[in-house]
């Protein structure tokens, strides 16, 4: 690879469009058959020898680019924020390969794109990770910018949470036209005040769900004060039975969705939100909600499978806020419980957040299954609530093989990290058909 | 049986020096002293609240830049009172950002001196390097130690305190030595979260004998397992441990 990066960098450019193209294609063909995953190494043969293809190909885009950032709920709501697109009868371009850093869109890019360099869509909606993001945004100012919080999972990879709000501020920086900002988030909310031209619109909560979704912040020290909060455009009203209401611009809408959970109804919010800044005027609101009701979670987000008959919701939890909401969000009663907890590098490594989230809704039910890499970190965890537990099998196949066994006749939940939960599918196969990733 | 004795536990700023789960120890501490028969009563301690009447107890956490900034200034102002306790053999647990305050001072990356309560005999430089990941560290008086740092500001000890421990795996106090956190009096300071005290349990029954001890002139109760469980907390302790012993960096 060190002599493909010291290649003369005008070599992109004199081979135009179409040559980065053919080079692009060429090192997927060849990362494939050394059996790669043919993401992120062809973007970066094309990054080294054009650096300016990625800004170039998704400039010509007539409706620009969004951006949307934040570590939490970036894949599910890109989901969203495309589907609203498609169903206002846009073509949009993702980077649905699921590795968010800007050489995997490069590589998205390649996939779609046609020899002279134009992509076949109206929009691209990129999910874009923070630290990236802010590399990507120097290099391609995106039109609109969501962006929707800060929250502690990624730590010990960025340090501290304030260096991660630094890096959504930058990307707000960088966007031409307008910016949503999460009205609930403190360090998102901020941002606004650090902006000179860009519009800003907010996605928020209605003053009875604040307590609901407690920030980092609130976990210690109870809510902030309401009232300095801004308009917002849209507003999450109240969580119903398989959806949500909202109101839109004044109007007061509900709708069923697809999608499960708290989190992922706020999600809504904010998908709703960017997508009336970038359509504006041209926005039909029918077909917005209509969308939103279909959208289906992102892989492994918030998942409900039936195995052997039984219902089972796989939760992912990858935070404080995320795993005390998720415990908000379902009843534990007359379901059969297992939580999963690993610390490798995707889930992080530190196993501090635990101590953060309180198990007490548990206690009445009691756990029946703990397993993961950091099983034992876990049940320490609960017996220092007074929470019961059945059994400890850090070996995720055999867990989940007797979890169902001894729970047959119950619906069943598991809270699991993220590549605990990648494990578990791959496992849940064998019982039931599982969407392939 | 006769009343539970009270042990007050006095948690400093958890509202701005919380971040990184130090909220375990003070749930670690509440719940043994209970299985020893103790009735542990926890004040949380923001700035400008009214300092606790009795103290047998301290524990503080990490927090970030901004958290730092804004309890350092009331922690100057409550300095003669711990100072008070510090002397009188009061146990206290520092971790991360309050245990970089207990000492002399911090100097940032741009050069700018901020003061601390002067309690341990340490000084703390900000660095552009993180130090970040799983500790391992042997300890003469607890045994190992296992955590989690993650940490900008490098400290080092004065002769005026000993090192809790020696790192086997990872950084500690600073990239040079081999130091991890520090000992004074009945004062433990530490860069470790994990939380630290569920998985080191010595440490939180050192703090609680000596908390016991202080107050009532007695050896603590010993500890009567929680019910429920079929696995007893020891055991689920040193499996945990056992874990944490093998994980990366």
């Amino acid at each position: 690879m060190s002599r493909i990066s010291s290649a003369p960098r005008t070599l992109g450019t004199a081979l135009g469009s179409a040559g980065s193209v053919l080079i692009g294609r060429a090192a997927r063909a060849v990362t494939k058959l050394r059996g790669g995953g043919g993401s992120a190494f062809p973007g970066l043969v094309v990054e080294k020898l054009d650096p300016n293809f990625l800004a170039r190909t998704l400039h010509r885009l007539p409706r620009g680019v969004i951006v949307v950032s934040g570590t939490n709920g970036k894949t599910t709501t890109t989901k969203m924020v495309v589907e609203l697109l498609q169903g206002q009868g846009l073509r949009v371009f993702t980077n649905r390969s699921g590795s968010n850093f800007t050489r995997g869109v490069v590589a998205s890019i390649l996939e779609d794109v046609r020899l002279t360099g134009t992509l076949d869509a109206d929009i691209a909606v990129l999910e874009l990770d923070e630290a990236h993001a802010v590399h990507f945004v120097k290099a391609v100012r995106p039109n609109h910018s969501l962006l929707l919080n800060v929250m502690r999972d990624q730590l010990d990879r960025f340090g501290e949470i304030d260096t991660t709000a630094g890096m959504l501020r930058t990307i707000a920086q960088h966007t031409v036209e307008a910016v949503v900002l999460n009205r609930e988030d403190p360090r998102v909310r901020a941002i606004a005040e650090t902006l000179d031209t860009q519009r800003v619109d907010y996605f928020g909560l209605s003053e009875s769900l604040r307590g609901h979704f407690p920030s980092d912040d609130d976990f210690h020290s109870g809510p902030a004060d309401a009232a300095d909060h801004p308009h917002a455009d849209v507003v999450l009203e109240e969580l119903t039975e398989g959806g949500g209401r909202f109101t839109i611009d004044g109007e007061s809408v509900s709708t069923s969705l697809t999608v499960n959970g708290a989190y992922n109804t706020f999600n809504a919010a904010a998908a709703l939100a960017v997508v009336r800044q970038a359509l504006g005027e041209t926005v039909d609101p029918r077909a917005l909600i209509e969308s939103l009701s279909k959208v289906s979670p992102a892989f492994g987000r918030g998942e409900s499978l039936t195995v052997q008959g039984r219902p089972l919701d796989l939760v992912l939890v990858k935070n404080p806020s995320g795993f005390r909401l998720g415990l908000s969000s379902f009843s534990a009663e007359g379901v059969a419980t297992m939580i999963a907890i690993n610390d490798n590098y995707a889930d992080g490594r530190d196993m501090s957040w635990l101590w953060d989230v309180e198990f007490a809704s548990l206690a009445e039910q009691g756990v029946r299954m703990v397993s993961g890499v950091r099983a034992y970190d876990m049940a320490l965890r609960l017996k220092y609530d007074d929470v019961d537990f059945d059994a400890v099998e850090p070996d995720l196949s055999l867990a989940l093989t007797r979890f169902l066994d001894e729970n047959p006749d119950r619906p069943a939940r598991i809270f699991c990290t993220y590549t605990a939960m990648l494990a578990l599918r791959k496992r849940l196969g064998a019982y039931t058909e599982v969407e392939a990733f | 049986m006769a009343e539970p004795k009270p042990i007050h536990v006095l948690q400093l700023y958890p509202r701005d020096m919380n971040i990184y789960g130090d909220f375990g120890n003070a749930l670690v501490l509440q719940r043994r002293l209970q299985w020893r028969g103790y009735e542990p009563i926890l004040h949380s301690y923001d700035p400008e609240d009214e300092f606790p009447e009795q103290v047998d107890l301290v524990i503080g956490g990490g927090g970030q830049d901004s958290g730092q900034d804004k309890i350092q200034q009331d922690l100057l102002r409550i300095g003669d009172r711990l100072h008070t306790l510090a002397q009188s053999g009061t146990p206290m647990l520092m971790i991360c950002g309050l245990y970089q305050l207990f000492g002399h001072s911090f100097r940032t990356r741009e050069g700018r001196e901020i003061k601390g309560v002067g309690i341990l005999d340490l000084r703390t430089e900000g660095t552009d390097t993180r130090l970040i990941g799983n500790v391992v560290a042997e300890s003469t008086e607890f045994g190992e130690i296992l955590g989690y740092e993650n940490h900008s500001g490098q400290t080092y000890l004065g002769p005026g305190v000993q090192p809790l421990a020696r790192v086997t795996k990872g950084e500690g106090n600073n990239a040079k030595d081999s130091y991890e956190g520090a000992r004074f009096k009945n004062i433990v300071g530490s860069y470790l979260h994990g939380s630290l005290l569920p998985k080191n349990p010595a440490i939180a029954d050192f703090l609680i004998a000596t908390a016991v001890q202080n107050r009532y002139a007695e050896a603590s109760q010993p500890q009567i397992d929680p019910a429920g469980s079929a696995q007893p907390i020891d055991e689920l302790t040193r499996k945990a441990r056992t874990t944490a012993t093998r994980r990366p960096r």
